[in-house]
């Protein structure tokens, strides 16, 4: 059953179109990825989906209280200077009818109660705002760029707490322009370009869909024309000879298992093995003429 | 939902006391000029026959400092607060909470008026104790007064708040407000040294009515019906533009 149904949104301020044509939906439990380019128009919807504004066209469906049952997490938005933590925390749990613990939360996210805002960092204000949008103990969080400009020991501690997040069930739905982020936490994914849903599959299905290609690349003095024969092989590309070859093997998944089968390792030097990443297949969804 | 009316209250209270310009030009500054003038200046402590008998320091003095205070914290602490808050997200955030923004404007009123409130009594009661300024000798008459000249300031900063696009506006503008409108108060040239024209003009503007309603008020006048009128108007006129022109995000 999907928690959050969006249909055939589209958004226009005056004449300019932030979001065209956009429809997905997300099943509860899942972490769920918006990713673009910036201006794709990835925080206009889910702001659409979180109430924030009205769409000019299509609908947005949420089965769940949109005050009570589902935190935000916005880009660009802080607090007071001199507010601290704690009293943060207390407020806004005071919002809910049934808050989280906010102390626990605070500890979850590695915050320290009596910190004034302007003395925290930027992934601790990026953590206390996730941690906001949790101490009403929604069930759906929506959290736009939470990891834009932190460095990557602070990005890495704030993945961890989402992780912590769907570990208890919470439906995630994450804005992202970072495909690291992405295959760490998200089950599935909308690939989002100039207003438009180009793909909606799992990580894994959008590498397949750009091609999903696996490539071995080894040195060896071993004939290699026995791998040619091997179903999982689309093609053998030999240069140099004799003893020390270089050989390229290209094929589908399972490639290694296959190659290593036929050819051990022990044969081989330099072994290394390319494929397409998420990155190569959001480039091939999207287009590369936009960046 | 009063739960959380509470604690915001409770929060913007703390947020007020740790603004160290907001305490010192909304509290100390008042109450220490009136120390510190009405102290050493010949003459503020004697009777003055122009003054009805009674003296400088007394109600023509203490109103003004009164004045200062609110004055500073409607045209400065209040819009600043709300035009940061407004840049922040702060109230764009609350509004996906089951509390309503509105709330948060609320609490900041709230919080304004228990402030000023607190620094009239201890303007008052410094003056008392220090000077023998007498407490206010028309009671009902200064509450009036006080009401109706809070409740107009406090609307203009509401409406500065609204219109200022960020906060180095709302601050440049809130000084550029605050000097000529205590001028005509009277804060450096007493209204009834000034000449007719703007003496006229002082009768308009809310703080010229609100300072003459307070001195008034003080000394055991009754307020005039026209600073009363000017009071109510100013403060219908900036609270429902306020209220048309209050931007959430």
């Amino acid at each position: 059953m999907a928690i959050i149904t969006v249909d055939h949104l589209r958004k226009t301020y005056g004449t300019r179109v932030a979001v065209e044509d956009v429809s997905f939906s997300v099943e509860e439990g899942e972490v769920f990825g918006i990713v673009g380019r910036n201006g794709a128009g990835k925080t206009t919807t889910v702001e659409c989906v979180a109430g924030l504004r009205t769409p000019t066209s299509g609908t947005v469906t949420v089965d769940a209280d949109l005050k009570e049952q589902v935190g935000v997490q916005l880009q660009e938005c802080s607090l007071p200077d001199k507010i601290r933590v704690g009293e943060a925390l207390a407020l806004y749990a005071s919002f809910y009818s049934r808050p989280a613990d906010w102390r626990a939360l605070a500890e979850e996210a590695g915050l320290d109660l009596r910190a004034p805002f302007a003395k925290l960092s930027g992934g601790q204000r990026q953590r206390l705002s996730v941690a906001l949008a949790l101490v009403g103990s929604p069930r759906v969080a929506i959290l736009d760029e939470l990891t834009t400009g932190l460095d990557p020991r602070a990005r890495r501690e704030t993945w961890d707490l989402v992780a912590r997040i769907r570990d208890r069930g919470v439906t995630v739905l994450l804005v992202t322009h970072f495909m690291e982020e992405v295959e760490r936490l998200c089950d599935r994914v909308a690939v989002i370009s100039r207003g438009r849903v180009r793909a909606v599959d799992t990580p894994a299905g959008l590498v397949a869909r750009a091609g999903g290609e696996q490539r071995l690349v080894f040195h060896t003095g071993e004939p290699v024309d026995g791998l040619r024969a091997l179903p999982e092989v689309t093609s053998v590309v030999v240069t140099a000879d004799g003893d020390d070859a270089e050989v390229t093997v290209t094929g589908t998944t399972d490639l290694l298992s296959a190659v290593t089968a036929v050819l051990p390792p022990a044969r081989m030097r330099d072994l290394r093995m390319e494929r397409t990443t998420l990155d190569d297949a959001f480039l091939v969804l999207t287009g590369q003429e936009e960046s | 939902m009063t739960k959380a009316f509470g604690k915001l209250a409770a929060v913007e209270a703390r947020l007020f006391l740790r603004e160290p310009a907001a305490v010192f030009f909304v509290i100390v500054l008042p109450v220490g000029l009136l120390l510190a003038l009405g102290g050493t200046i010949p003459g503020f402590r004697d009777a003055d026959p122009s003054l009805g008998g009674q003296r400088f320091v007394d109600a023509p003095f203490t109103g003004m400092m009164i004045l200062l205070s609110i004055v500073t914290l409607a045209l400065s602490a209040l819009p600043s607060a709300l035009v940061l808050y407004r840049e922040r997200g702060v109230l764009r955030r609350m509004s996906t909470t089951p509390v309503r923004p509105g709330s948060l404007l609320s609490a900041q009123l709230l919080v304004n008026v228990a402030v000023s409130v607190v620094a009239t009594a201890l303007t008052l009661i410094v003056g008392h104790l220090a000077f023998g300024v007498p407490l206010p000798k028309a009671p009902w008459a200064f509450a009036m007064v006080f009401v109706l000249g809070s409740v107009a300031m406090l609307a203009l900063g509401l409406l500065l708040a609204a219109v200022a696009p960020n906060s180095r506006v709302v601050q440049g503008a809130g000084a550029a407000l605050m000097f000529p409108l205590l001028f005509l108060a009277g804060m450096w040239l007493p209204r009834p040294l000034m000449p007719e024209v703007l003496l006229r003009i002082s009768d308009f503007t809310p703080t010229g009515a609100f300072g003459q309603g307070l001195v008034d008020a003080l000394g055991g006048h009754a307020p005039q019906p026209l600073h009363l009128a000017v009071l109510a108007g100013w403060a219908l006129a900036a609270g429902l533009a306020a209220a048309r022109l209050f931007r959430w995000q």
